[in-house]
């Protein structure tokens, strides 16, 4: 087991490096002068804007500004944004709102996903079968803003649950951008979980189980749903990137300060060290969490042992 | 953004290929020939006789050449075109629909009517073009990889690996950075880019599982070449799950370049595309609704008879499943 991790972690590493260069190029390679355009409307004078340049590594080829990135990298040192605020400050702001609200997003999708498809699964064919197909359908060729903008609309302008931007009012503020976040992953966690029920309900120890007159809940519970949910937990994994994706629309329409919003207002100002850092930090949570999601085959599955 | 994960929604798209080869039956003259059934019962002919038989696939099929029509001739379906002058007047800005113009009018009081059915263009052309080429590029790498293997498939493995890293919105819109214009081109660039890693993956996959079966080891015995091989033994047998995996990705990609443009940093103004229209109308959600409703009905349509046609694709192309 500790083997496998650490070949895993190995594996990561040019992953890491190379996602980072790869952003780093496009960034560098982004038209337009950044120094130029701080200035707005009132040109720099070259002093100043060579002292940026200095300070910023801008006169640097690109395999040396992404060396002395990636060795400030190293030392803890995520570089300043154009104002001299340190990434890291960025993170620290931003950060807990996005893990809020993509855990409100996980919480939807673990319990709505997995009670619709679990009881879709037990009652295959029957009407309720049909209408958690039907309605993951549905909700899985609805564009995320789109969807966002119908449970503004709906829930928030016309009925006024929920509130509809920002984060003022505290929790609430999360429930509705978080179930817009998850509607998407929401479906396939429950077509995931019926298919994989339904397949795995026909087995032998299933039916053994049945035989020996154990509650169907039991059944179901602690025979069935136990190795039923790999492909789920996969998905989850898997599903993370597309989660960050959408937490840049869903943020920006329901006005949440969160890590989406600030990668696209660091794009459209060509903060590059800001998109980097941001990007990088995706990316390394992504491979991390997929790491994890592997690891945690074994322990819902006793057949799958790693060397 | 849904793009990347509809494959591992389908734990049956990977078997379809488990039917008996086309190329194989044809010159089988030692199979029983008393019924036109058994006769052409090939992997594609059995699929297509199935897909007739289908509801879904027809509604799908019926809605896609409606919105193909609209999309090739909009005049046909409206007399007004929007970026035509003078049909603008802004004194019918936001307007709500009516009899004069069924879909209301926009902020700049252009007809909605005809701006919802121009939109159509734009994103059966990105669809399209974007899933062609990403198609493409992921089946030849891919027969390479799966077929061959060695220091190129250990390669592509990594490449992959960094793209599946980079979440699609997120690529595209750091790529699209990059041009100083951006356009259809540049979307589709964009797009195809972040698109053929999962198209590899996939058909890698199922070369793998083809390259294995006894018809290749007899025409490998008979003397063919790789070449032959993979053009008329593994291409065939291996398209299957790609196939349904590419028409039900054009729906995904036609909601990402509607996102992108909504987010600003896809197609520009004065382009006509239902996310430009999404987008503009997103101030305007309290007093006029309608500017938001009637290009996301039909978007949201669009991607899903692509999703359904995919859909049904699988279906009748997986035995399996009957």
């Amino acid at each position: 087991m500790a083997r496998y991790i650490a070949r895993r972690l190995l594996l990561a590493i040019p992953v890491l490096f190379g996602a980072s260069f790869l952003i780093f190029a496009m960034v560098f390679a982004l038209p337009g002068d950044p120094v130029r355009a701080l200035g707005g409307d009132r040109p720099i004078s070259e002093a100043v804007a060579a002292q940026l340049r200095e300070e910023y590594n801008l006169d640097d080829s690109l395999p040396v500004q992404y060396g002395k990135y990636i060795a400030g990298l190293a030392q803890g040192d995520l570089g300043t944004d154009f104002s001299g605020r340190p990434v890291s400050e960025i993170l620290e702001q931003t950060v807990p709102v996005t893990v809020k609200l993509a855990l409100v997003a996980l919480a939807f999708e673990a319990v709505f996903g997995l009670v619709a498809g679990v009881l879709a699964g037990i009652r295959k064919k029957s009407f309720f079968d049909s209408l958690v197909l039907v309605s993951t359908t549905l909700v899985v060729s609805i564009p995320v803003f789109v969807l966002g903008f119908l449970a503004q609309y709906t829930l928030g302008l016309k009925l006024g649950i929920f509130p509809i931007a920002g984060v003022a009012s505290g929790f609430t503020g999360y429930l509705l951008p978080g179930f817009v976040l998850a509607a998407l992953s929401l479906a396939y966690v429950a077509r995931l979980t019926r298919t994989s029920l339904v397949e795995n309900l026909r087995n032998d120890y299933v039916r053994t189980a049945r035989a020996k007159g154990l509650t169907p809940l039991s059944v179901v519970g602690k025979h069935t749903l136990r190795n039923s949910l790999i492909p789920v937990v996969t998905f989850l994994g898997a599903d993370l990137g597309a989660l960050l994706s959408g937490a840049v629309v869903t943020e920006g329409i329901f006005n949440i300060p969160g890590l989406g919003r600030a990668v696209f207002q660091a794009i459209q100002s060509q903060e590059g060290t800001v998109v980097v850092g941001i990007v990088t930090l995706f990316v390394f949570v992504f491979i991390v969490f997929n790491l994890l999601v592997d690891v945690l085959y074994a322990a819902l599955d006793p057949r799958i042992r790693y060397e | 953004m849904s793009e990347r994960t509809v494959s591992s929604q389908g734990p049956g798209v990977g078997q379809g290929d488990g039917a008996m080869p086309p190329s194989a039956v044809g010159r089988d003259a030692e199979l029983p020939d008393s019924t036109d059934d058994l006769r052409q019962a090939s992997l594609w002919s059995d699929a297509w006789r199935q897909l007739r038989r289908s509801k879904l696939f027809v509604v799908a099929a019926a809605v896609l050449l409606l919105l193909a029509v609209m999309a090739a001739f909009p005049g046909l379906f409206s007399s007004i075109s929007p970026t035509e002058s003078g049909n603008c007047q802004l004194a019918n800005s936001k307007i709500g629909p009516s009899g004069d113009a069924f879909f209301g009018y926009d902020i700049q009081g252009c007809d909605h009517y005809a701006n919802v059915i121009y939109g159509a263009r734009v994103s059966m052309i990105i669809g399209l073009v974007v899933v062609g080429g990403a198609t493409l590029i992921g089946v030849v790498l891919g027969a390479l990889s799966g077929f061959f293997g060695g220091w190129f498939d250990v390669l592509m493995a990594r490449v992959t690996d960094i793209f599946f890293g980079l979440p699609l919105l997120l690529g595209a819109i750091i790529i699209l950075n990059v041009f100083s214009s951006r356009g259809l081109t540049q979307v589709c660039i964009a797009l195809i880019v972040l698109g053929w890693p999962t198209t590899l993956r996939l058909f890698r996959a199922s070369v793998i599982s083809v390259k294995d079966t006894d018809y290749v080891a007899a025409a490998r015995a008979l003397g063919a070449s790789n070449g032959r091989i993979i053009m008329k033994h593994i291409l065939p047998n291996a398209l299957a799950p790609v196939l349904v995996y590419s028409t039900i990705a054009v729906g995904g990609i036609i909601a990402a370049e509607a996102t992108l443009s909504f987010l600003g940093i896809g197609l520009q103004q004065p382009a006509v595309s239902w996310g430009l229209q999404i987008g503009g109308g997103q101030r305007l959600i309290r007093t006029a609704p309608h500017i938001i409703l009637f290009p996301s009905v039909f978007l949201s349509v669009t991607v899903l008879s692509f999703i359904l046609l995919g859909d049904a694709l699988r279906d009748a192309l997986d035995p399996k499943l009957r």
